[in-house]
């Protein structure tokens, strides 16, 4: 993606041997505007992954993301069985997984993908259709559909992979369109519009567990999510992923070694695709039925959004994206229609705020706390706090007017709240011309939200400044780790 | 057969509407370097605002005021937004366009409700141009080719001829020495955006009454608008011009067509389950976009008119 950059740097190389560093980019042709932001290839300082934690062993700290997984994973199917529950954590754990695979992709080689729920979808359908023909046990079913998605990863990565950057991006999303449009147009394969469905509880008995009860499937799904983890924490610790990671930053210089990049990248993409499919396989346990939908560019979408969110360069930062985002797509969608918004609206703002995403942005105030003192930094926090937590009020008080007078009683409670129902919108017509047939006061409330709302980030950004002289050099520090 | 040429001539027009929305993507790509995820909702966001325009003011103004509006907003979205993320790479840049293609989707949504829309067809230009062969050419989809064509030729003009675009594709190779002569070098990004979205919106102003307005207008549209600056070559205008062309075409013939994949295949001795051999090759016209990508890519990484394939 950075063409311009590589190809100066391997110009540079090629015309200054003796000096292959260029710590200080003097001439560095991009970012005229932004000279404290020195972007050294050999990321410094990425979180997670910093070569200087791998020789250290594991530690109490290193087991800690584990052990909260496991938990969050584990405990709520004790305390509480509602089925909402559990459609919830197994969605989760799926999302988790389908992330994860993901990341190898972007966070470790660099590679943005706009069709990765092709590999999900295919991987399951195969599974699914394995499954009904000869009634293997339920239990290696994920292996099986990881083994679809990695053939389906064979055939695509030949296309895609002799690209990166932009095109790898464009000719991915090309491929997933193809899969779904074959998906829609090829009879007999998707099965149409109903899907494919399986019985779970068809297959042999597994120690006396047949998995038709949803505990049991969820036990299940738990379980594979748990060591889909771990097999890709170990995969990201091996010799070919750092082959990958040189790939990512710098393919000239990684070609001028001895690796093929096309190669690494297609070997990264079929293990990629084995975990998305595996995935989409847990998907397929959990709601017994594999679609169109399955492969659509909403689960393409899905996973990007919850990768990004989460953050690239850590490993559990998508595990914590696949958190936000099922969050959003279960939770909030119960609540309101707009949840796709709140979506888009969260998804634009880390891309602006936190471009390496929660896990950056959480690891980057962790060093600063850590080098300041949280007693120095509480004012700015809690300022930040109180401004995040009103402009969040204002806009959801924004949006919900707004589709409370577009969908009036299509939107539940808050078509309530706002006073009207059958006056709603005509599709069409102009949307001020709703809102005017609307109660006054939500338009108050807006105003003197609003105006709060100045007030603290006024006071959230005065409190920052007074930081700001000895916060620069730690931004500085920090900033180098962003993915490219 | 009759109707070949005719269709041939619609499949021109639908190649040049694709080329109106393929060149604003080339533009911005091959200027800020970042593919413009986002601009299928631009294009719908214009076909939405003609659509309102039209209906209080004509047509005509309609095709003044939707480009004009939407390109101001693409100018606001690249000054207030995109601007802040480019320090950090294209990466940031292509997935702001990706959130935003989302929120424009749902404020769409937001604003129209979720129903189709249809636009009429201003009285001017309704009716056939001629008839060959009992097949008519409607006079609008004439009316379509002439603005695209004209739009292009504006644009290489501006490109080639004017200092503008002397600035412009400086700035495209050489940033910072434009920058040194003078130039306000964000600017003119922001000018490209601008201009960039603008066609996008004059695209869905002028295709709303052919299509349905509807908000899934942007997925349906914008995915083989990237296959077609794939196809074409990132970056390059003509090779976008010629993807177009090449696209528009054989989708349109692939649906007007009459011949099932069967008879297709039985020239060439392959053989299939009968209900695959049953399919028309107008059930598969949507495939055949993806279809087009994958050939032209298997046979030339870097695309019609490409140049070198890079590595990063």
């Amino acid at each position: 993606m950075r063409k311009r950059d590589a190809g100066a740097e391997a110009r540079g190389a090629a015309a200054r041997p003796e000096r292959p560093e260029h710590p200080e980019h003097p001439e560095h042709p991009e970012h005229p505007e932004h000279p404290e932001h020195p972007e050294h290839p050999e990321h410094p300082e990425r979180p997670g992954t910093a070569p200087q934690t791998a020789g250290r062993g594991p530690s109490a700290r290193s087991f800690a993301p584990w052990l909260a997984l496991a938990v969050f994973l584990a405990l709520p199917p004790f305390v509480g069985s509602q089925s909402w529950l559990l459609a919830y954590l197994a969605q989760t754990a799926t999302m988790i997984v389908f992330a994860l695979s993901y990341n190898l992709l972007l966070g470790e080689t660099g590679l943005l993908s706009f069709g990765h729920a092709a590999y999900a979808g295919l991987g399951a359908l195969i599974a699914a259709r394995m499954f009904n023909a000869t009634g293997m046990p339920l239990v290696l079913l994920p292996l099986v559909g990881g083994m679809g998605g990695a053939l389906c990863g064979l055939l695509f990565g030949l296309i895609a992979t002799r690209r990166s950057g932009t095109a790898f991006a464009m000719i991915t999303l090309g491929l997933g369109e193809l899969v779904v449009a074959a998906a829609w147009t090829l009879p007999g394969w998707f099965g149409g519009e109903a899907g494919i469905a399986i019985d779970r509880a068809s297959g042999p008995r597994f120690f006396g567990l047949s998995f038709g009860p949803a505990r049991e499937a969820y036990a299940l799904i738990a379980l594979w999510c748990l060591a889909a983890s771990a097999a890709m924490f170990a995969l990201s610790r091996t010799p070919f992923m750092r082959l990958a990671n040189a790939v990512r930053d710098n393919p000239a210089r990684a070609a001028a070694i001895g690796c093929y990049p096309a190669r690494i990248r297609y070997g990264v993409v079929v293990l990629s695709a084995f975990f998305a499919g595996m995935a989409g396989t847990m998907g397929l346990v959990n709601i017994e039925l594999v679609s169109t939908e399955s492969v659509g560019m909403m689960r393409s979408g899905a996973v990007l959004i919850a990768t990004v969110i989460g953050g690239t360069a850590a490993f559990f930062g998508p595990v914590a994206g696949a958190l936000v985002l099922t969050f959003f797509s279960v939770i909030v969608a119960s609540v309101t229609r707009a949840w796709l918004f709140y979506l888009g609206l969260f998804f634009v703002a880390v891309v602006l705020a936190a471009p390496d995403g929660l896990a950056g942005f959480c690891a980057r105030h962790a060093a600063r706390i850590a080098a300041q003192g949280w007693r120095r930094r509480r004012a700015a926090y809690l300022w930040s706090a109180l401004a995040v937590l009103l402009w969040s009020a204002a806009v959801v008080l924004a949006v919900q007017w707004a589709y409370a007078a577009r969908f009036g009683a299509d939107e539940g409670a808050a078509g309530a709240i706002f006073g009207f129902g059958a006056n709603a919108g005509a599709d069409g017509a102009p949307l001020a011309s709703a809102l005017s047939a609307v109660s006054w006061w939500p338009a108050v409330a807006l105003a003197l939200l609003a105006a709060f709302c100045a007030l603290t980030t006024r006071y959230a950004m005065r409190a920052h400044a007074r930081l700001a002289p000895q916060a620069g050099r730690a931004r500085v520090a920090s900033s180098s780790g962003e993915t490219r | 057969m009759q109707s070949f040429i005719v269709n041939l001539l619609n499949g021109l027009s639908y190649g040049l509407l694709l080329f109106m929305l393929s060149a604003g993507l080339t533009l911005i790509f091959s200027m800020l370097g970042v593919l413009n995820f986002a601009h299928a909702s631009f294009y719908m966001l214009g076909a939405y605002v003609g659509f309102s325009v039209a209906a209080r003011a004509g047509f005509w103004s309609a095709l003044v005021i939707a480009p004009l509006g939407v390109g101001l907003l693409g100018a606001a979205f690249e000054h207030w937004l995109l601007r802040r993320v480019r320090a950090h790479g294209h990466l940031p840049e292509l997935l702001l366009t990706f959130g935003a293609a989302y929120l424009l989707g749902e404020l769409v949504k937001l604003g129209w409700g979720l129903g189709p829309l249809s636009a009429p067809v201003p009285a001017v230009l309704d009716g056939p141009l001629f008839s060959l062969y009992g097949a008519s050419f409607a006079r609008y989809r004439a009316f379509m080719m002439a603005v695209s064509l004209a739009m292009l030729a504006a644009l290489v003009a501006v490109l080639r001829v004017s200092r503008t675009g002397l600035v412009v594709r400086a700035a495209l190779t050489h940033p910072q020495a434009v920058e040194a002569l003078g130039h306000n070098v964000p600017a003119v990004f922001t000018g490209v955006f601008a201009a960039g979205t603008a066609l996008a919106a004059l695209a869905g102003a002028i295709g709303a009454p052919l299509f349905v307005i509807e908000p899934a207008m942007a997925e349906s549209l914008g995915s083989i608008v990237f296959v077609v600056v794939v196809i074409g070559g990132l970056g390059s205008l003509s090779g976008a011009l010629v993807a177009s062309l090449l696209v528009g075409c054989v989708q349109t013939l692939a649906v007007a067509s009459d011949v099932s994949l069967g008879e297709v295949l039985s020239v060439a001795g392959v053989a299939l389950p009968p209900d695959w051999d049953a399919l028309t090759l107008a059930q598969l016209a949507p495939l055949i976009p993806y279809l087009l990508l994958v050939a032209v890519l298997a046979l030339r990484p870097r695309g019609l008119f490409g140049r070198r394939g890079d590595h990063a």
